[in-house]
């Protein structure tokens, strides 16, 4: 709870910073102080809310998965901050109100994960949107940002009316918002005593949710999104916004709507489907790292739907924490390379290993991750998520076909390290990397590889 | 404790490696690879004599909410032989090195150090995770060695290798994690698989034998997943082609035994003559191909194929008096030693004549005497002639062969007698056009072995000459159940 107070009154002190603070330099610090404080105030409410959950005006129930999610998805966030904090800056110049709606941003993000009432969630999804489409089109001279900016906010707005719709559907079935109300749960308790009603609205919910973490075929906005967006605000857009989305997604649909899983479970496979393949084919065919790396989230959105496609198994429940964090890093770990270098083709990469061993080691890290290699988290990640479908026992043709895409998802991210270690070239830098960048770096990648030997670090 | 040492000596060995710098690396990694032969040659002594067993087995928990341990053990006799071999390979590929270094050498030794902690550990893992985490690893390394180390085309020829195995071993997982599923606590440890496998029907063991069988054909690989192979082995440069071929191949086969037959017994005798049929025209096959190559690295890829081929069949032979099996065993450590030795000298070929290509050879005899015994003698050894190792599994396989269970037997084992008369063509052809002739230009240059390289060739002969006349060594070692 204090988390969600914190972000939103440090947002405003972020916005009063740009009058008072006149170098670029105290503005950073002033938001990197305030993620800082952020992860101990979320660390302190874990603990109050470690024995149990809470709820809060009957609009917000926290308990410890909500505070466990809260922790780690501040620490990624702290991670985003402390490697692109100069990039950030260098956008434009309007620099403390970037910092100021990264921190709403955060208390979107806090809101979703702890709601227990559909109008939170709706408040929660739009507090997370809003500033996103400001960032998109920060680069303002930019044609290519303003292009994002737009087509992010007219599919934003489409995708939140319909939420609005599916809610309203749901209401008008249940007469509650509370999800936690007798009325609210006696509504799906079975799938045969279900209004036709709430079956529209679930589906709604669920096309807009689709929208949000962009599985296809809502995925269309993503890559222009993405890539026109200052490279500096994409990592953050593709990561810890969308996994705060998966969050929402998951606690809505596998505790409210988990008993009638027969009415959405069919189209939250075909999305799956649909989304690993255009996700993961396009890729291959993409020439710039930056848009490869947009259909890469598209594609790992794929993977992370299969928890919730794995209704009312723990360890999809947990997985999703994991998958978030390893997606979470790896994705800002070669976002941050890929911000450093004079051209976003492969092209541009080639050669980098002999001229910063260091970055193309990180970057290896993370790639190697994305792809599922073990020994990093991101094997783990997809072996919970995985494994939570397999574990149904039912479905194991979608998790062939997963796991084949998986293989061709290799092509593409390891196309990367071909061009880092195996090509000659000398992959010009836009910014030589500070000693800084290069310890968070590799504090990233170690964290990365930890997680791939004990991933009960962030599963217990 | 002793075998935890097994992965970890060459693992930290090689991230240091990667620290040292240009100077320090090849001393580190001789060194290294030397300790790990030491660990290696003690755990066997202690295997041998049935005592220290609390050192040949390791657990600790690892993920407990999942049921995965940490669990290594060197229990049985195809473990020890493969961990031998794999100690035995590294130092005696760093030493014949000697002469001619590759290019940042930290990182070449780094890189082969991890490839032998990866390797280590899938040989001994009993938990089902584990061992798909070593299977894994183990690729990793091998992957930026060959695309970084070899021939021009190099770069998508490994990463066809690559996608190849990745695929495979993908399928794999999904596979046991079915496995997994059906374990009745949930659990990887091989004792589960085990019995959870046991209980399966044929009908979903039928299936799930593929998928298990597919990752592990690639690696071998068996006839229609070869396709990667003779490229790879082309195109890598030769230490790496060793470790590729004398022991990642192995992997396939290790695994066969140790993760598929005890596990899917009844889909495994249901797919039993298909398996056959596969390998046995691959022994055809590869022995035809390598009668015609004119690159002396693809000729010996091809005749690879041949002997795994033959060796795979053999393991799944089911024959009554357990020959075949025991004759893969035993079949798998000298081949490994075998084709070691023949890469060695391909490698010497290669760095003093500066080509690959049969034809532009010749006449070796006269200016080097004791390359022309070594080649020799390790040949006839791949022939498996008698009095050479490679005769006592040959003979071995090809009994249980005959004795095997499949209505078929007799068709296979006169087929697969063929490959073996084939890779006497094959190989003697070769040593004429390397070692006899008339010599040419190129050739009239040759120097002959180096005396590091003539320690590690006599050290393979010896090991050659000593199993030939004294197979017991293993057979004692395999008899035991």
């Amino acid at each position: 709870m204090n988390a969600i107070v914190l972000s939103g009154i440090w947002g405003v002190v972020m916005m009063f910073a740009g009058l008072f603070l006149k170098s670029s330099k105290q503005i950073q610090w002033t938001a990197i102080l305030g993620i800082i404080a952020l992860l101990v105030v979320s660390i302190l409410d874990y603990q109050a809310h470690s024995v149990q959950a809470q709820t809060y005006f009957g609009m917000m129930t926290i308990d410890v998965y909500t505070s466990w999610f809260s922790i780690l998805i501040t620490a990624c966030c702290a991670m985003y901050l402390f490697i692109f904090h100069k990039d950030i800056a260098a956008v434009g110049k309007n620099e403390a109100e970037y910092f100021a709606l990264i921190f709403f941003v955060m208390c979107g993000v806090y809101l979703l994960a702890s709601y227990s009432n559909l109008l939170i969630l709706f408040l929660g999804i739009e507090i997370l949107s809003i500033p996103q489409y400001i960032l998109a089109g920060s680069d303002k001279e930019n044609i290519k940002s303003n292009e994002a900016s737009l087509k992010y906010f007219l599919m934003g707005a489409f995708s939140t009316g319909l939420l609005l719709m599916g809610m309203t559907l749901i209401y008008g079935a249940t007469g509650s918002f509370d999800i936690t109300s007798e009325k609210f749960v006696g509504q799906f308790a079975q799938l045969s005593s279900m209004s036709s009603l709430s079956f529209v609205g679930i589906l709604l919910l669920l096309i807009s949710f689709g929208f949000k973490v962009s599985a296809a075929p809502l995925h269309l906005w993503t890559p222009d999104v993405y890539d026109g967006s200052p490279t500096a605000f994409t990592p953050f857009m593709a990561t810890i916004v969308k996994v705060s989305v998966f969050v929402a997604f998951i606690r809505l649909f596998h505790f409210s709507f988990g008993n009638v899983s027969g009415a959405w479970q069919i189209a939250i496979a075909s999305m799956i489907v649909l989304t690993l393949i255009i996700g993961n084919v396009t890729a291959v065919y993409q020439q710039s790292l930056k848009r490869m790396m947009a259909y890469s989230s598209i594609a790992q959105a794929g993977f992370m739907l299969f928890s919730i496609f794995a209704v009312n198994s723990t360890l999809a429940y947990k997985g999703i924490l994991l998958y978030s964090v390893v997606y979470s890093l790896a994705s800002i770990g070669v976002f941050a390379v890929i911000i450093k270098m004079k051209d976003y083709t492969y092209d541009g990469f080639n050669g980098l290993a002999k001229k910063q061993p260091i970055l193309a080691f990180t970057a290896t890290v993370c790639l190697l991750s994305l792809v599922g290699i073990p020994l990093t988290g991101g094997f783990f990640a997809k072996y919970f998520v995985l494994s939570a479908v397999v574990e149904q026992g039912k479905y194991i043709w979608i998790v062939v076909f997963a796991v084949l895409m998986a293989a061709i998802s290799a092509y593409y991210y390891f196309r990367v390290i071909r061009s880092m270690y195996f090509k000659t070239g000398d992959a010009e830098m836009h910014t030589e990397p500070t000693t800084w960048d290069k310890t968070f770096l590799i504090i990233n990648a170690m964290i990365i590889l930890l997680l791939g030997v004990l991933p009960s670090l962030v599963f217990g | 404790m002793l075998i935890l040492l097994l992965i970890l000596v060459p693992f930290i060995g090689g991230l240091a490696s990667f620290l040292f710098g240009e100077k320090m690396a090849y001393a580190w990694s001789v060194f290294t690879s030397l300790l790990t032969l030491a660990i290696a040659g003690t755990a066997y002594y202690f295997y041998s004599q049935a005592t220290h067993t609390t050192d040949l087995s390791f657990d600790c928990p690892w993920i407990e909410s999942i049921g995965a341990t940490f669990s290594l053990s060197m229990s049985d006799s195809l473990s020890v032989l493969m961990i031998g071999l794999t100690g035995l390979l590294f130092p005696c590929v760093f030493i014949s090195m000697q002469n001619k270094q590759p290019e940042r050498k930290h990182v070449f030794y780094g890189l082969m150090l991890l490839a032998q902690a990866g390797l280590m550990g899938v040989f001994l893992a009993k938990d089902a995770l584990l061992f798909y985490l070593f299977w894994e690893v183990a690729l990793i390394p091998v992957y930026f060695l060959s695309s970084m180390y070899g021939g021009p085309n190099r770069i998508p020829v490994t990463f066809k290798f690559f996608v190849y195995t990745f695929v495979g071993s993908l399928v794999m997982l999904v596979a046991l994690l079915i496995i997994y599923n059906h374990t009745p606590v949930h659990s990887f440890s091989w004792d589960a698989f085990v019995s959870a496998g046991k209980s399966l029907p044929e009908a979903d063991q039928s299936w799930l034998f593929w998928m298990l069988f597919i990752a592990f054909a690639i690696k071998m690989p068996v006839f229609p997943f070869h396709t990667w192979q003779p490229d790879a082995y082309e195109q890598s440069a030769t230490p790496v082609t060793v470790v590729l071929s004398a022991i990642m191949v192995k992997m396939g086969l290790f695994a066969v035994v140790r993760w598929l037959l005890p596990i899917i017994p009844l889909g495994s005798i249901h797919w039993m003559n298909v398996v056959l049929l596969l390998c046995i025209i691959g022994v055809v096959y590869a022995s035809c191909m390598a009668m015609v190559q004119t690159n002396i690295k693809r000729l010996i890829a091809y005749s690879s194929i041949a002997h795994i081929g033959l060796m795979c069949a053999a393991i799944f032979s089911y024959s009554n008096n357990l020959l075949g099996v025991q004759g893969a065993y035993i079949q798998m450590f000298n081949h490994g030693i075998n084709i070691m030795g023949l890469w060695i000298l391909v490698s010497i070929v290669e760095n003093r004549l500066g080509t690959q290509d049969l034809r532009e050879m010749g006449g070796i005899a006269k200016i080097a005497p004791r390359f022309t015994i070594a080649l020799v003698l390790i040949s006839l050894a791949n022939i498996a002639l008698p009095l050479t190792n490679g005769f006592v599994g040959e003979f071995m396989m090809l009994n249980g062969l005959f004795n095997s269970i499949s209505t078929y037997r007799m068709v296979f084992t006169i087929v697969a007698g063929l490959g073996v008369i084939l890779s006497a063509v094959y190989t003697l052809g070769m040593i004429q056009k390397v070692a006899y002739g008339e010599l040419n230009e190129k050739t009239a240059s040759m120097k002959d072995l180096t005396m590091n390289e003539w320690i590690i060739l006599l050290v393979i002969m010896g090991i050659i000459l000593f199993l030939g006349f004294y197979p017991n060594a293993l057979m004692l070692l395999v008899d035991t159940p």
